[in-house]
Formats: C-alpha cells, structure tokens, sequence
C-alpha cells in the first residue's frame, strides 16, 4: 500500500504544480501503446481523462452504467464553470479563485490543490471554447461571464442553464474521436462491483454487463475512477437515480481510505417533495434568490391557506429577518438550516410529508410589480417554465415552494496530490474523490474540478505512476482476479437469496435515507448520531435477512441493480454518521448544533479538527487517520454573514 | 387516479414481445410517469414477479435516457418535454394507457421498453467532434463568435439524444439527430473547417447504422423535447 503521504510538493505556490510536473516521469510517445488504463465512469472527470489519455496514446478501456458515456449526470449541472480569466476587469486572478475558493470550503482542503485548479481553470475554458462548447457570448462576438453563487467578480462561463450539458458533450464528443481511433475501448451498461489487487497494486476490475448480468475481469496496469458523488445515499436527492456509491464503496473496502464521508452539500433551493412517491428531487438555480424573496407564515394556523390570503404583516421574511445584511443570499448551508428550522417549528407550507409540510415560499410578486413581469421573464424564464412544468403552478401568479436537498458530495476517496488513493495504481478523480472543496463547494466549481483532473492532473499523474513501475501481464484466470470474481458472484447470490425475502430494494433506500436526512443532514448532533449508528447496523442485518429482488441474475434486472447499490449505501450511511460524530465542530455544511454560533454561524475548531478525516476500513470499526491540514500562505478566518 | 395499462413486455432482443395489461390504481396526481411505473414495480415485486424494464436517469429531462412511446406519442402528447417530465395529471382524462418502446430497426430492443441505442454513439465518432486535442487550445477571446452564431449554434447543441426523432418518423431515419450535431459545428468558426468531412462521414454512418432518409414529414421537430428545428437538416443537406 501507498504510504499515507500527500506528496503535496514545497516552495513557492505558485510553483509547485510546474515544479511537480518537471519532476514527474515521462513515456515515450511510441511507448505509450504499450500501457493500458482502465477508466471507470464517462461524467466530466472520466470523459476527459479517456480523450487526453487516448490522444497521447495510451491504451485505454472505459465503462460506464448509462446506457451512451454521453449521459453521466454532470450533464445537469446549470449554472457554469469559474475560471479567473478576468475577462471583466473587476479584480479577479488565480490567488483570488484559490482564496475564494478554500475560504467557501472553511478552510478543509489543501492550499496546494485548489491552486493548482485556480491556475488551471483558464485552460478549461480553452479547451471547451476549441471543443465547440457554445458559451453564452456578447455581441461583440466576446465571451460573457456572470457572477454566480454571491462571488463579488463575474467569473463564471455558461450556456443557458445547461453548462454541464455542453461541457460533457464537449468531453464526450472527444473520447468519442479516440473510440473511432481505436485507442479508447468503451463499453456502455457495464456496472464496476470489484477492484482487482494484485501485490497491493489497483490491476483490474470486475464488471457486471446490466443487459446480461454476465461477470467478467478486466485488467490493465492501473484503474481510475471518475464514478461521481454519493447524495443519493439520502435517497431524494438533485442526483440521477443511478448515481451511486458502489464504485468507491468497493475501493474503500479494498483498502482506499474515504476521506470526510460527511461532508454533503445540501442545497436551499429545490422543488419540494409532494408525497411517498417521489423519487427525485429537481433543482431550480441558486440565482432565483437574487431577486425572490422567502418567506413562511408567521402563524401555524396559516400554514394550509392560500399565500394570496394570508397578509403582509402575518408573513416572516425570515431570512431578512436573520440575517439583514446578506439576507436572502446568505449561503447555502446557512439558508438550507433556515429553511429546515422554519418547517421543523410547524411553519412549513406545501404537502404535509412524513407529518410535516415541506416548503417555504420563494416569492418574486414584488419585484414583479417593480420590474415588470416581461423583464422577469426575460431573466428567469426557463426556470418558471421548469417550475411549472414540475409542479402545475404558474410562478408569474403563485409564489414558489422551495425545500433543500443533497446535491453534491465534497467528501470522497482520499487522494494526494497526484489524485492517487492509498491503494497503489488506483485513482480517484472530479467528484468522487475529496480533495478541492473542503467542507462546502462554492457554486460553479464542481465542473472546473472534473474537468481539470480529468484533462489536465490526472494524465500527468498516472503517466508518472506507469513510467515508474513494472506491470508484469495478468492472465484472466490469476488467482486474484478468480478470488475477484467469486466475491461478486457470492454476494449477488446473498442479495437475489435472502432467508426471509421481504422488502424490495426501494423500501431499504429509503429508510436508509430518512436516517441520514434526520441524522446526518443539515443539523447534526451527537445523540442523533449515535442513535442513527444503531439504526443502521440494524437496517444492514433486516437488508440481507429481508432483501427481495424478482427476477433472475443473469439478465437486464434493474431490481438487482438498486439492491446492490442500497446495499453499498447503508455501510457508506454508517461511516457517514461515524464521520459527523467524530468532527465536533462545526465548517462549512456540517452543522454540529453543539458547536453553532447564535447567530447560526459554523464555528470551527482549527487546533482539534484542522485535519482531513481519512477513514479506513475494518469489519469492527472504522479507523481514523487525520492528515493535519497546514495553511502557510493564508490564515484561516471565521465566516460571518450577519 | 387509476389507469389501465397495456406495456410491451419483451424477454430480450430475439424474443418475440406482446401487450400486458395491469391495473394501477390510487395515483396521486403530482406524481410523475416514471414514478407511476416505480409503483407498479413495487407491486410487481410484492407479487415477486419480474418487473418491467425501462430506462430513466436524471428525471429532469436533460441526460435523454427516457424513452417511452405512451398511446403512439414518444414522450407523451405534451410538448417540449421527455417522458421523466410527465406527471400524471397530464393523464386526469385517460384510463387506459399503451406504453411501448422506441421502434426503429437500428435501435434493438434490449428488454421490455429499453433500447439500443449505440448507433447515435457510432454516428457520432465518426465525425461528430472537432479534432483538438489536450493543450492545443488557444486563449479563449483569440476567436470571436458572432452572438447569432453562438446562438444558433447552441440551439443545436441542445440535443439530448433521446431517439424520439428517429422513434417517430415513418422512415426512422436519424436526420434531426445527425444535422444537429453537424449545424451546431458548422456554425462555428473553429468547426466550420471539417464541416463538409464532417457531414459526409456522419451521413454515411448514419445510412450504415439502417436509418431511413428524411422524406419532409417534420414530425421529428414536434416530438423533439428540445424543439430542434427541422431547417437543421435544410442546412445539413446544403454542406453536400
């Protein structure tokens, strides 16, 4: 195993990553042929890591669950991609993007990598731009940026509200000239369920074909995940519904340690649940809060009218009223625990779920009635119509309900800087790994990460791993790669033949989920925890008594799927409480209500909890490694929103 | 709410397929069409009988996984959208609903209601991309792009590839799709050197893939839940 080392080079800052490239090893370009490269997940990170390897040279298989690499759900994201081009003149630079970016995360993630992704985010534009990614441009032909997220500089590149979509074609259109090349080998509906360790080292992986249910090992000399985050361990979340964790959950349990398992975005803004059968949540753009206003009645006993009935002064603009200064913009995190505290007092509006009505509105009738209702069309539009398309209210006439939700997933496998994980030959890239967010992700930075490890860090790195090693041929019937294949197979059979079936896969997602949204949400604190710890193991050992999936294994059975990705889910579940109830503090989006401010405000605790968390797994309990977090060119401050 | 439901159930690609009816019924109207199916799955389950298999992802109508034809309409009757932004209150005045696949020659069926659609994948590595590779790039602004360019551009670029274009023409030719990709390129300067390559290539592809050719129905740019206008494919056939 790779020692538990950061290998985050020294000097200067903006040094290091020039600095750490010269140093790394080099291939031949007529050598390269020779390497293969096993690439799991075809999101932002994985379609853009399988185009530059493949354009280098390399040998390169990749897989994916959807049924075209074209689908990953980067390709939802709206709202854009920062790079501190500084195209608008107003003070933006690499160290501004750098320090915005670890202030946004309080101060848990290394300087040295959110550098290097600062430095980096200007190629990603260049990049995209030569793709043909159709960036939002001004007439004079130039690109435009908006400021996204409350940044106080207009840094962010977009294309309308699907950034994400534009970017992953972009990507994909990419990998797919290195497919005709023959260089990239993609296979599509395939699901990753084991690594392949051979003497320590990441050679292969075991996959399921989902048409099929065929089991088959494939090797290479070394494997990367790109396989994204893990909301919807909480079950209703922004996510896809195959978004899952089983990639990194197979690493983890090999041998990669997980780092921050708690860290998880939860986002103020979506289209509330409205009842037992939802199975997914929408999110609408965080921009809406520049101009609507929040609000929840004042009275319970308003809660079931109809807003246009309830008066002026029986509403709480309680964002307002919490926070003058920043008001409706305050954070995600701190709006998300706002809103959440609001409908826990009984104040929610909207359908009563689980006993308790979800929502708040988000009201845009006064600046409809001072812009115009043309003029508010013309900025939010397309988000009006989504919104009524989902719900059947028209916005223009009803104000919006709005109710947070997971999002996105800051925690991830541990890697150092050269994104490697502690097992040797296996990396971790874009949002499935833990290293540039730190404890809350700031609004269009998600897809400049991807893209950055997968263009730009990653093909270096790997590169050095291979020109350094020796990769001696692995036949399909080594020992390993049988012990591999067995593990599989034995613990589907577990899952299609349980003692007492009983549940379908559905029922223990969303149990599980319930737990982790009440425990581990957006307000933590140390009794739930621990009673959400109990909950869990008991849910694990109901799963594998009461698991019941129809169907056969050898064959397109999607009930199967959901229960081993549920499966994988509710052990993640445990570390994640395990995780929270060990950070007794509070930063960024993890809220220990032992350690808030009055004014709701994260208080964090740099002298006992400056470190990543960096879990090992064990049957028993899992191990605990901190890697000390040093900040040697900014100091930490505290964020105040009041 | 309660419905009938006829659905193409179909053992895998050689088998032969037919209609199975089931009865659903206690639907609130908020939810959605896929979530309807995920009810009657969960029926399926407790009867511990295989459930159906259809293919969804992001369910909010962006990854273009979705792929239902619901009583002959891929996507449902509504416009502009995919069959994961339909909620059954777009149903309140039907009881009987027939769901079926994609049907088109090149787009096999897998099981039950998912398709194959790895020809899209093929017709795009055949060309659709513009050759760049990693680090060539230049600075961003180098290029200006008139803005009805980009936006022209971008309007096709919004194609989800979801099939229903080819899954509603009477020839199931893949055109929409196809001059799509080649337009959202040609109108851009730095695509525009590779455009007539480009669309010779993925035009070949396509007919190899067993797709019709257009014959001007239009329908393709009514089911399309990105609204793709059909003059794509007037400027697709005037590079030739």
């Amino acid at each position: 195993m790779q020692k538990f080392n950061s290998n985050v080079p020294t000097g200067p800052l903006e040094n290091r990553w020039e600095k750490h490239k010269f140093d790394l090893a080099l291939i031949a370009p007529q050598n390269r042929k020779k390497y293969n490269v096993i690439v799991i997940g075809t999101g932002l990170a994985g379609a853009s890591l399988c185009a530059t390897l493949g354009e280098a040279g390399y040998n390169v298989q990749s897989f994916c669950y959807n049924d075209s690499p074209r689908r990953a759900h980067s390709i939802a994201a709206q709202g854009g991609v920062n790079a501190s081009k500084n195209y608008q003149n107003d003070g933006d630079s690499t160290w501004r993007l750098f320090y915005d970016t670890i202030k946004g995360g309080d101060f848990r993630a290394r300087e040295s990598n959110i550098y290097r992704l600062a430095q980096l985010s200007c190629n990603i534009i260049d990049q995209a731009v030569s793709q043909g990614v159709p960036f939002a441009r001004e007439y004079s032909g130039y690109l435009a940026n908006r400021s996204f997220g409350g940044t106080q500089v207009s840094r962010t590149f977009y294309a309308r509200g699907q950034t994400g979509q534009q970017l992953l074609l972009g990507a994909y259109s990419s990998m797919s000239k290195e497919i005709a090349s023959g260089r990239v080998k993609h296979k599509s509906r395939c699901e990753m369920l084991e690594v392949i360790l051979i003497d320590g080292k990441a050679r292969g992986i075991v996959v399921r074909d989902l048409t099929t249910g065929e089991i088959s090992s494939h090797t290479a000399d070394c494997v990367v995940m790109c396989t994204g985050g893990y909301s919807n361990a909480y079950y209703l979340s922004t996510n896809a519904k195959g978004c899952n964790t089983s990639a990194t959950w197979r690493a983890h349990k090999n041998g990669a340690y997980f780092a921050n398992p708690s860290f998880t975005q939860i986002h103020p803004t979506c289209v509330p649940p409205t009842g037992d059968s939802q199975s997914k949540l929408t999110l609408m753009s965080e921009s809406l809060r520049n101009d609507g206003r929040i609000w929840a009645p004042k009275n319970k006993r308003d809660c079931d009218k109809s807003p246009s009935d309830i008066a002026e002064e029986d509403r709480d603009y309680f964002l307002e009223r919490m926070y003058p200064a920043f008001a409706n913009l305050v954070p995600r995190d701190i709006a998300s625990r706002a809103l959440k505290d609001i409908c826990d007092e009984g104040r929610g509006i909207g359908s009563v779920v689980n006993n308790q009505r979800l929502g708040v509105y988000l009201d845009f009738s006064s600046v409809i009635q001072k812009m115009g209702a043309d003029k508010v069309k013309e900025k939010y539009g397309n988000l009006f119509d989504m919104y009524k398309s989902i719900t059947g209210e028209n916005p223009y006439e009803v104000p919006m309900k709005i109710y947070p939700a997971p999002h996105y997933t800051m925690g991830g496998l541990w890697v150092d800087y050269n994104l490697m994980t502690t097992i040797d030959g296996l990396f971790a890239c874009g949002e499935s790994n833990f290293s540039d967010h730190g404890a809350n992700r700031l609004g269009a930075s998600a897809l400049m990460q991807g893209l950055a490890d997968g263009y730009f860090v990653a093909p270096q790195t790997v590169a050095n791993y291979l020109a350094r090693g020796q990769f001696k041929e692995v036949n399909n019937d080594h020992p390993e790669v049988l012990a591999a294949i067995d593990s599989v197979k034995s613990r589907i059979e577990s899952l299609m033949n349980a003692p007492d079936p009983q549940h379908s896969p559905d029922y223990f997602h969303r149990k599980i989920g319930n737990i982790l949204w009440t425990s581990c949400g957006m307000a933590r604190d140390k009794d739930s925890l621990k009673s959400a710890i109990a909950s869990i193991e008991k849910l694990k050992s109901d799963f594998w008594q009461k698991i019941k999936v129809t169907g056969v294994d050898k064959d397109f059975n999607q009930t199967l799927e959901k229960a081993g990705r549920v499966a994988d889910f509710i052990e993640l579940g445990h570390l994640m409480c395990v995780d929270a109830l060990d950070r007794e503090e509070s930063c960024g989006a993890h809220a220990r209500l032992e350690y808030l401010a009055e004014s709701g405000d994260a208080m964090r605790d740099d002298e006992n909890f400056g470190y990543v968390a960096a879990w090992e797994f064990s049957e028993d309990k899992p191990l605990l490694h901190k890697e000390q977090l040093d900040f040697e060119f900014i100091k930490p401050t505290y964020r105040d929103y009041k | 709410m309660n419905f009938t439901l006829h659905i193409w159930r179909q053992k895998n690609t050689q088998s032969d397929g037919s209609f199975v009816s089931y009865k659903i019924s206690d639907i609130d109207s908020d939810t959605s069409f896929l979530e309807m199916l995920d009810q009657l799955n969960e029926e399926l389950i407790e009867k511990g009988e295989d459930c159906v298999v259809f293919d969804y992802d992001c369910r909010e109508g962006i990854c273009g996984t979705c792929s239902l034809v619901i009583n002959g309409h891929p996507h449902g009757e509504k416009k502009a959208t995919t069959t994961c932004q339909l909620y059954m209150r777009d149903y309140a005045n039907q009881r009987e609903l027939w769901i079926e696949p994609w049907r088109a020659k090149s787009f096999p069926i897998v099981k039950d209601l998912a398709v194959k659609r790895e020809a899209f994948d093929r017709i795009i590595q055949s060309g659709g991309y513009i050759s760049v590779s990693v680090g060539s790039a230049p600075e961003a602004n180098s290029q200006l792009v008139n803005k009805d360019d980009a936006d022209c551009a971008f309007d096709s670029a919004t194609c989800i590839g979801c099939g229903a274009c080819v899954a509603v023409c009477p020839n199931a030719s893949a055109s929409l799709f196809v001059a799509a990709k080649i337009n959202h390129f040609e109108r851009l300067p730095q695509g525009k050197i590779e455009s007539k390559k480009r669309a010779e290539r993925m035009i070949n592809q396509m007919e190899e893939e067993g797709f019709g050719s257009c014959s001007n129905h239009r329908h393709c740019e009514t089911v399309c839940p990105k609204e793709i206008s059909v003059s794509n494919i007037a400027a697709m056939n005037n590079l030739l």
